[in-house]
């Protein structure tokens, strides 16, 4: 299994050591960079996009070379890459695959539909609360607003 | 968050609730108390509303404690783009508690996170207005003597009266059933009914506002209907008379019913309603004393 994700699906040059995040929505995909700050990392970061998929028709992906993420970390991503498969490799082989899951309680990513909410009005950090992961409805703490999937504004 | 703070109503238990009411009834009979000598309170109310800031300031002077603040944000530091968080953290230096009003949904949240002094909202935006809500609870316990499965009509603009939203979440505890009467534009939302749903808390929702409905209530909760609330100014014409309490409409009505309003009513219940013994919109008012001196008394432990 290994050897057919390495040679079969994986479109770009093979990683020795790090993470793999693939099954990306293409138009999605660098929103995630950036919710990962990836461009401020000194690491060797490989992105594909546009790439073809049996599942999605295009998809993107990212290969960071010697980084492993924390759980808390890589659910950032959860919002825009629900179906995003992290896989963790080791010497060139896939030690860990991980499914990403939406915490119950997360920070930024997602901007208040309020426009009179205190979040949109001062210099702080916006929070929300899952109700429910499907479909989707956040609740927005400050304003008490709750925000479903279609209303969605991403920071 | 300092867990002495009141931002919004279901910050409060069933059995927090019960024991502000019973606390507000002890300043009713007792008004004058010293209990918050040496105690300063500040009132920064960022959007203006007298009515409610003196009513909050009249609890703290007769309860002996002082009052800093301001009551108009015009005149504040936040005109001079001071954020929030710099404005609560310099009074918190000052207060031994902040009441707030703010014209943004979230601000009295926000400022529970950036000090460890209570803050009591009295008014975010569209959000919530907690001792608004406390003070109706109040009014209820003590004109039917209980709170336990009373007919609750609520009448007018039920969806952005954030008023009776409150009050809805607040009597989740005691079993009501509730009558929605509102126009189309106005009906309650879903999310609300839903609460009621899952609560097993029957609802009727009607447009028609008469006689037959209030012979069912035992509390009468009038609200304003705002002509900007509509988007279509024919359907505001159509009606803005259908929402109107006249006093023939009451005599068929329970002998218990009493008529409540936040205030201030423009014309939504006629002048000849005001000296029925049923009316009560006035008293309430004057009730929500008793309530924010139990709440600020409870919130800074001194009760
Ligand atoms: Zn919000």
């Amino acid at each position: 299994m290994n050897t057919k994700y390495i040679k079969g699906e994986l479109q770009v040059k093979a990683l020795e050591n790090g993470t793999v995040i693939d099954h990306i929505p293409a138009n999605k995909l660098f929103k995630v960079v950036e919710i990962l700050q990836l461009e401020q990392i000194p690491n060797e970061v490989t992105i594909g996009n546009n790439l073809a998929s049996k599942r999605m028709g295009v998809k993107g992906i990212i290969k960071i070379a010697d980084r492993f993420f924390e759980e808390k970390e890589i659910n950032r991503i959860a919002l825009l890459a629900p179906n995003a498969k992290i896989n963790i490799i080791r010497d060139y082989e896939v030690t860990e695959k991980k499914i990403i899951e939406l915490p119950d309680h997360f920070k930024g990513i997602v901007k208040c539909v309020n426009p009179k909410c205190i979040t949109n009005n001062e210099a702080m950090e916006s929070r929300y609360t899952v109700l429910s992961k499907t479909p989707l409805v956040l609740k927005c703490p400050y304003c008490e607003r709750e925000i479903r999937e279609e209303e969605l504004q991403l920071l | 968050m300092s867990y002495s703070s009141l931002v919004s109503i279901t910050d409060y238990s069933k059995e927090q609730m019960l024991h502000i009411l019973k606390l507000a009834a002890g300043f009713e009979a007792n008004p004058n108390q010293d209990i918050l000598q040496g105690k300063v309170a500040a009132t920064l109310f960022f959007e203006p509303s007298t009515r409610t800031r003196l009513s909050f300031e009249t609890a703290i002077n007769r309860l002996g404690g002082r009052v800093i603040g301001f009551s108009d944000a015009s005149t504040s530091s936040s005109t001079k783009g001071e954020t929030l968080k710099d404005t609560i953290k310099m009074v918190s230096n000052y207060a031994d508690i902040i009441i707030m009003r703010h014209f943004l949904e979230g601000a009295a949240r926000y400022a529970t996170e950036v000090t460890d002094i209570p803050i009591i909202n009295a008014g975010d935006g569209a959000n919530q207005h907690p001792t608004q809500t406390m003070l109706d609870l109040y009014s209820i316990q003590k004109t039917q003597g209980r709170l336990d499965k009373l007919n609750i009509v609520m009448v007018g603009d039920l969806k952005y009266g954030r008023t009776v939203h409150s009050l809805l979440m607040a009597l989740m505890h005691f079993s009501p059933t509730f009558y929605f009467i509102a126009p189309e534009e106005l009906l309650m939302p879903n999310e609300y009914k839903l609460i009621c749903q899952k609560n097993n808390i029957p609802y009727y929702e009607d447009s028609n506002f008469g006689p037959e409905i209030i012979e069912q209530a035992d509390i009468l909760y009038m609200t304003r209907i705002q002509k900007e609330r509509f988007t279509d100014l024919v359907e505001y014409e159509k009606v803005k008379n259908l929402y109107i309490l006249h006093n023939y409409m009451l005599e068929k009505s329970r002998d218990n019913l009493r008529i409540l309003h936040p205030l201030p009513r423009v014309n939504e219940i006629s002048q000849d309603v005001d000296e029925n013994p049923k009316a009560y919109y006035f008293e309430q008012a004057r009730n929500g004393l008793y309530v924010r001196q139990a709440i600020i008394s409870h919130a800074l432990g001194l009760v």
